[in-house]
C-alpha cells in the first residue's frame, strides 16, 4: 500500500503543478514560477543546512553569481542551454570555496563568514559597474527559444520552469540517498563517528557546500530569463534570510520540506496583503512561535502527528531493537 | 597629521561604542551559548523608548533616558530571555540563530510600523562643540563618548573579577554545573548576563544615537559590526571585545578616507574571514579547541 502511496502523491503533485497555472493572469503565473525557482535555491540549501547540518547564509548570493553569468551571456548571444551550466559550475566552483571555512569553524562563525561572504558578493555587483551595471543593473535578457517551444510567454516558461524543478528535484533524490547522501547525514550528527567509520568528512563538508552552492547557481540561472531585470538589491542578505526560512519553516532535512516552505514564504504574502506593512511583523513572529513549538517545520508537524497516529510496524526479528533509540 | 589624528580620534569614539555591544555579544554567548543575531536592533531600539518618553510622554532628556533604560532592560534582557531564548535554546544552536534573525527583523518592523519609518533627530547627551587638540578638530561628544565607553567597560571587568557576583557569573560561563555544585545560582546568573547585555545595548544606543539619526533600520550594520568585533579580539574575552571594537572603529575611519569609500562596508567582512581562517580563538583570545 505505501509502496504505491508515494509514487501515486508525486504523480499527483505534479499534475496539481501542471494544471494550477490554467486559467490564471499573469500575475499569478509569475507567482507560481517564482515558488518553483525559490523551491530550487532551497533545495540547495536544504542538501546543505538540512542534511549536511552546514548553516549558510549566502544562498542568495549564489542566486546572484548564477543570475549575472547567465545575464551576461546570453546577452552576449549565447543560448541558455550553455549559459545554464557555465552558472552551474561557477556556483559550484565558488561554494566549493566558500567551504573551506567551515572545516575550521561551525555554527555562529560560519552563518557569519557565509553572512559575510554574501555582503562582499552584494558590493562587487554594486560598485564594479563595468560589468554589473552597477545598482541599476542588466535588462533586456532574452527568454530561451527551443525551436519548438518559445518560452516568450508566461505560460510557456512556468512550464519550463516546472521542468527544470523536477529534473533537479529528481538529480537531488538521487544525491540524498547515494552514499554521499548517506554521509551528509553521518556529518550532521556526528561527524567525530563519521570521521571514525571513514567518511572522508572534510570532502563531504565541502561537497555539502558546492552542491547546494550549485543549486543556488541553477535558481539564478532562472531567475533571469523570469523577471529580465536583475539588479544587485534583488540578491541581498533579506534574500539569503528569506531562503533560509524556507528551509526551516518547511522542514529542514526533509526532502518536500523547501517546497512547502517556499510555497508558505512566497505565498504567504500574497494571503496576508490585507494586512498591508504589518506583514513582516507577523511572519517574524509567527517564526519564533514555530520554532519555540515545532523545531522541524511544517513537514515535521505532519511526520509526527503520523507518528501518533500510524507507528511505525517493527519486523518482528527487529522488535526489540526498535525499542531501543 | 592633523586629518590623521581626527580620524584617528572619532575612529576610536565610534569604536568604543561597538565594544560595548561586542562585550554585551561576548557575555551573553558565554552565559548561555546565544548567538543573538538581532544585537544591531538591540542598539536601534533603546533609541526609540527614549524619544517615546520624550516625544509621547513628554518627560524630560533625562527622565527619558532612565525610562529609556529600564524599558530596555525588561524588553530586551527579561523577556528577550523568556519568551525567545529559554523556550527555543532546547531545540539547538541552529534554531536560536534563525530565531534572533526573526526577532531582529520582528524589532525592526515594529519601529516601522508603529513609530515611523523617517529617520528622527535624537538629542545629544553632550555638547557637539568642536575644540581643537593639536590642529585637529575633534567634538567633545566623540571624547565623552569615548571617556564613559572606556569606563563602563572598566567597571564591568572590576565587576567580573573582583566581586562575589562577578565571579559567580564567569565560573558559570565556565562550567554550569560545576558552578551549580558549588552552590552557585546558575539560573540567575545567566539571568544577569542577559539584563547586563540589555544595559549596555542601550547605553550604545543613547551614545551613538545623536551621532547618526534614529532610524529603524541603524541595527543592520552595527550587529554585524558588534559580531567582527567580538571574533576578531577574541569570543571568549572581555577585553578581547574591547580591542576589536576599536580596531575596527579606527580601520573603517582609515580605509574610508585613504583607501576607498566603496569597498568601505567591505574591510571588517574580510577582516572577519581572514581572522576566522587564520586564528578562529581571535587576536587575544584562548583556543578552546575542537574535537575533528
Amino acid at each position: 500500500m505505501s509502496f504505491w502511496l508515494r509514487p501515486l502523491f508525486l504523480a499527483a503533485m505534479i499534475v496539481l503543478a501542471c494544471l494550477a497555472p490554467l486559467g490564471q493572469g499573469n500575475y499569478i503565473i509569475y507567482i507560481l514560477t517564482s515558488w518553483l525557482l525559490f523551491s530550487v535555491a532551497a533545495m540547495g540549501l536544504n542538501l546543505t543546512l538540512g542534511y549536511a547540518g552546514q548553516i549558510s547564509l549566502a544562498q542568495a548570493s549564489f542566486m546572484a553569481i548564477g543570475a549575472y553569468i547567465t545575464a551576461l551571456l546570453t546577452l552576449a548571444g549565447w543560448h541558455w542551454l550553455i549559459a545554464m551550466p557555465l552558472s552551474l559550475l561557477a556556483c559550484f566552483f565558488i561554494g566549493l570555496l566558500l567551504g573551506y571555512p567551515a572545516l575550521r569553524v561551525q555554527g555562529h562563525f560560519l552563518a557569519f563568514v557565509t553572512l559575510a561572504f554574501n555582503t562582499l558578493v552584494f558590493l562587487v555587483l554594486r560598485n564594479e559597474d563595468w560589468l554589473t551595471g552597477g545598482s541599476y543593473g542588466l535588462v533586456g535578457m532574452p527568454r530561451p527559444d527551443f525551436g519548438i517551444f518559445n518560452t516568450a510567454k508566461q505560460l510557456q516558461f512556468y512550464y519550463f520552469a516546472l521542468a527544470v524543478t523536477v529534473v533537479a528535484a529528481l538529480v537531488m533524490w538521487g544525491i540524498v540517498r547515494s552514499p554521499w547522501g548517506r554521509a551528509f547525514r553521518a556529518l550532521r550528527e556526528n561527524p567525530m563517528r563519521a570521521e571514525s567509520l571513514g567518511v572522508d568528512t572534510r570532502r563531504i563538508t565541502l561537497l555539502a557546500f558546492a552542491i547546494g552552492s550549485a543549486y543556488g547557481g541553477l535558481a539564478g540561472a532562472l531567475v533571469t530569463p523570469l523577471v529580465q531585470f536583475i539588479e544587485p538589491g534583488s540578491f541581498g542578505l533579506v534574500h539569503s534570510l528569506r531562503i533560509l526560512l524556507m528551509v526551516v519553516v518547511g522542514g529542514a532535512g526533509f526532502f518536500f520540506g523547501p517546497f512547502v516552505g517556499a510555497a508558505v514564504v512566497i505565498l504567504l504574502p500574497e494571503f496576508l496583503r490585507f494586512t498591508e506593512g504589518y506583514y513582516l511583523l507577523i511572519y517574524s513572529a509567527l517564526v519564533i512561535v514555530m520554532l519555540a513549538f515545532a523545531p522541524n517545520g511544517l513537514i515535521g508537524i505532519g511526520a509526527r502527528l503520523r507518528a501518533r497516529f500510524l507507528p511505525l510496524q517493527a519486523r518482528g526479528d527487529l522488535a526489540q531493537g526498535s525499542r531501543l533509540k | 597629521m592633523s586629518q590623521f589624528l581626527q580620524i584617528m580620534l572619532s575612529g576610536l569614539a565610534t569604536g568604543s561604542i561597538y565594544a560595548l555591544v561586542a562585550v554585551g555579544f561576548t557575555l551573553i554567548w558565554q552565559a548561555a551559548e546565544t548567538v543573538n543575531f538581532a544585537q544591531g536592533e538591540f542598539v536601534m531600539l533603546p533609541a526609540f523608548f527614549v524619544l517615546i518618553g520624550l516625544n509621547v510622554l513628554g518627560y524630560p532628556l533625562w527622565i527619558s533616558l532612565l525610562f529609556g533604560l529600564v524599558l530596555s532592560i525588561v524588553v530586551l534582557g527579561v523577556m528577550f530571555k523568556k519568551l525567545v531564548v529559554e523556550p527555543i535554546l532546547p531545540s539547538g544552536g541552529i534554531s536560536l540563530i534563525i530565531a534572533t534573525i526573526a526577532l531582529g527583523t520582528f524589532l525592526k518592523e515594529s519601529v516601522k510600523e508603529f513609530y515611523g519609518a523617517e529617520a528622527e533627530p535624537f538629542p545629544p547627551m553632550f555638547p557637539t562643540d568642536p575644540i581643537n587638540v593639536f590642529g585637529a578638530v575633534i567634538s567633545l561628544q566623540d571624547i565623552l563618548n569615548l571617556v564613559i565607553s572606556l569606563g563602563v567597560v572598566v567597571l564591568l571587568t572590576l565587576f567580573l573579577n573582583r566581586t562575589r557576583t562577578g565571579r559567580c557569573m564567569q565560573a558559570t560561563a565556565q562550567s554550569p554545573e560545576v558552578a551549580e555544585i558549588l552552590g552557585v545560582n546558575v539560573k540567575r546568573m545567566i539571568l544577569y548576563a542577559f539584563l547586563i547585555n540589555a544595559a549596555l545595548a542601550a547605553l550604545a544606543s543613547f551614545l551613538i544615537t545623536p551621532v547618526y539619526l534614529a532610524k529603524f533600520s541603524n541595527g543592520e550594520t552595527l550587529g554585524l559590526i558588534a559580531f567582527i568585533a567580538a571574533i576578531v579580539g577574541g569570543f571568549n574575552q572581555i577585553r578581547g571585545a574591547l580591542a576589536g571594537g576599536l580596531l575596527i572603529g579606527v580601520l573603517d575611519n582609515l580605509t574610508a578616507t585613504y583607501v576607498t569609500a566603496e569597498y568601505r562596508a567591505a574591510l571588517p567582512l574580510i577582516l572577519l574571514i581572514v581572522i576566522i581562517l587564520l586564528r578562529p580563538q581571535g587576536l587575544f583570545g584562548t583556543s578552546e579547541g575542537r574535537s575533528v
